[in-house]
């Protein structure tokens, strides 16, 4: 049997984002902003919107594709695909279905998006005001653990145990993302400096997460049109060629009441390696990296997992120098990310990437060939992506 | 301060229910008599919590209810600042701990830390045992799993 690879058979072809806005501050509504997103997709692309075939996003995304499709007067669909789980775990694995559907012929054309106003409807990090819990929250809820960053701190608390992790580590991730920022004009948080200071003065949400440990809440909406390589080499931008796509989970991690047996981990055990054997390449070739914070102690763990650095090294390796672009070790949300330009749910780490590759980065690194994303770190299931500027 | 008022947590979070299938009746209902249990396939004794259907191991659906030692060891902690629920505002900060049983195939268990100032010292390790913590009456009445210093 020949290999079953996907590596370099796709690429992004184009990519579109609405101005991103503080939370309840779009002036439209969410429907509208992802429409405006695939359209801009689109046109980055040079294709003609009706020509998408195909649809992927995740988070229960509430915009679907039928009312999209209908919306544009999209002629005909043949891949209609919504990645199961929560928080930005699905990002990378979107992509992955979109891959998918392109090799096995379903489509040719996937526009992978999230339009996401958490002004317009619920926030994700309130508990809900209802007089009983059952299923997994009767465990945790009624003891006031009942938000993400609540759920994400204990497992965090726990590494950094293990490993004897300081503070200065998370202090590190967040203010590589605020110095990102301030030259990105599209960043929510450009012209908010963040400084060792102000960071250690910042109130704690929950220990050891401090505010800027923490994600925003925004309005706005992204896409990406994927499409095959021959396709790409033919249109408007520089390709950014899909090397590999991963996503999955691992023994348990979804067990309630905080049972996971592996516990203190991003659940990106068995997910790396399968990335990395998929592309054909290792952590030592990645050139630049977005790494998703829910919370920057998500990123830690996921750094560590796709083995750019040991578990015991991570005071040594989690430094402003090693993470600042353009030259440091390993440029790392290069566009302020999650934390500072815009919580996009982490398609705005796959903009960036596919940035970076094109070379239009708002911190550009120099000669990228590998651009790497990870997203959603401790949820189940989780997923990464690795893109190149060559097919392989 | 947590240590003087009645409860760890001030009053109005949501009450624990079992699922509408029943599953997790047995262990709330025996918290109510200051019982711990813990569930555990009657096939291969495999402990497992959450409670589920079927048992992870050897996919037995014969499963039961352990009663086990209250006791177990702090894994892992976190001090809450910031309230995401309108009744935790009078309450900060808290401290939720995360509990192992090593009596009971070392499961987890969520509670909170009480006998100590939320603000003292932790430390991932340390051996702890259970306190319940008795709510409401009747019909709506149950009762909390919290933990203190052993």
């Amino acid at each position: 049997m020949s290999e079953r690879t996907i590596r370099g058979k796709t690429a992004v072809a184009g990519i579109g984002e609405t101005t991103y806005y503080k939370r309840a501050q779009a002036p439209d509504p969410e429907f509208k902003m992802g429409l405006e997103a695939v359209l801009l997709a689109a046109e980055d692309a040079g294709i003609d919107v009706r020509e998408i075939d195909g649809f992927a996003s995740y988070s229960n995304d509430r915009n679907t594709p039928e009312r999209i499709a209908s919306a544009l007067g999209i002629p005909h669909y043949g891949f209609s695909n919504m990645f199961w789980g929560g928080g930005g775990g699905g990002g990378s694995g979107a992509m992955a279905n979109a891959v998918a559907a392109i090799s096995a012929g379903y489509s040719d054309v996937v526009v992978v998006y999230r339009a996401l106003a958490q002004g317009q409807f619920g926030r994700f990090g309130q508990g809900a005001a209802v007089p009983t819990v059952a299923g997994a929250a009767a465990f945790t809820a009624p003891y006031g653990l009942m938000s993400p960053a609540q759920t994400f701190a204990m497992r965090v608390q726990r590494f950094m145990h293990d490993h004897d992790v300081s503070q200065d580590v998370l202090r590190a991730i967040s203010l590589t993302s605020y110095a990102h920022a301030q030259n990105n004009p599209r960043a929510v948080m450009q012209g908010r400096e963040l400084t060792e200071e102000i960071y250690e003065n910042s109130r704690w949400i929950v220990e050891p997460f401090h505010l800027f440990d923490c994600c925003m809440e925004n309005d706005g909406a992204a896409a990406v049109i994927v499409v095959s390589a021959e396709r790409a080499k033919d249109l408007k931008q520089k390709p950014a060629y899909i090397l590999g796509a991963a996503q999955g989970s691992f023994l348990r991690q979804g067990a309630s009441a905080h049972n996971a047996p592996d516990y203190a981990t991003s659940n990106f055990k068995t997910v790396a390696p399968k990335l990395y054997e998929q592309a054909g390449i290792g952590p030592k070739d990645v050139d630049v990296l977005q790494s998703y914070e829910n919370f920057t102690g998500g990123v830690l763990m996921s750094v560590v997992e796709h083995g750019f650095c040991e578990p015991d090294e991570c005071n040594d390796f989690f430094t402003t120098e090693n993470f600042r672009a353009p030259d440091g070790k390993l440029p790392l949300n290069t566009s302020g990310g999650n934390l500072a330009e815009c919580y996009m749910h982490g398609l705005e780490l796959i903009t960036e990437a596919v940035k970076q590759i094109r070379g239009t980065s708002p911190n550009q690194v120099e000669n990228v060939d590998i651009s790497m994303v990870t997203s959603g770190p401790m949820v189940q299931p989780v997923s990464s992506m690795i893109l190149a500027n060559e097919p392989g | 301060m947590a240590t003087e008022q009645k409860y760890a947590l001030p009053e109005g979070l949501p009450a624990p229910a079992p699922d509408v299938d029943g599953l997790g009746a047995e262990f709330w209902d025996a918290t109510k008599r200051h019982e711990l249990l813990v569930q555990r396939c009657n096939g291969c004794q495999n402990w497992q919590w959450g409670p589920e259907h079927i048992c992870y191991e050897c996919h037995s659906f014969d499963l039961g209810y352990e009663q086990v030692e209250p006791t177990g060891t702090i894994y892992s902690w976190e001090r809450v600042w910031y309230p995401v629920h309108p009744a935790l505002a009078m309450g900060l900060p808290y401290m939720t701990v995360l509990i192992e049983l090593p009596q009971a195939g070392n499961i987890r268990m969520v509670g909170n830390l009480v006998g100590q100032d939320p603000e003292d010292t932790v430390e991932i390790g340390q051996n702890v045992k259970a306190v319940f913590e008795d709510h409401g009456e009747g019909e709506d009445a149950y009762t909390l799993v919290q933990w203190e210093p052993a």
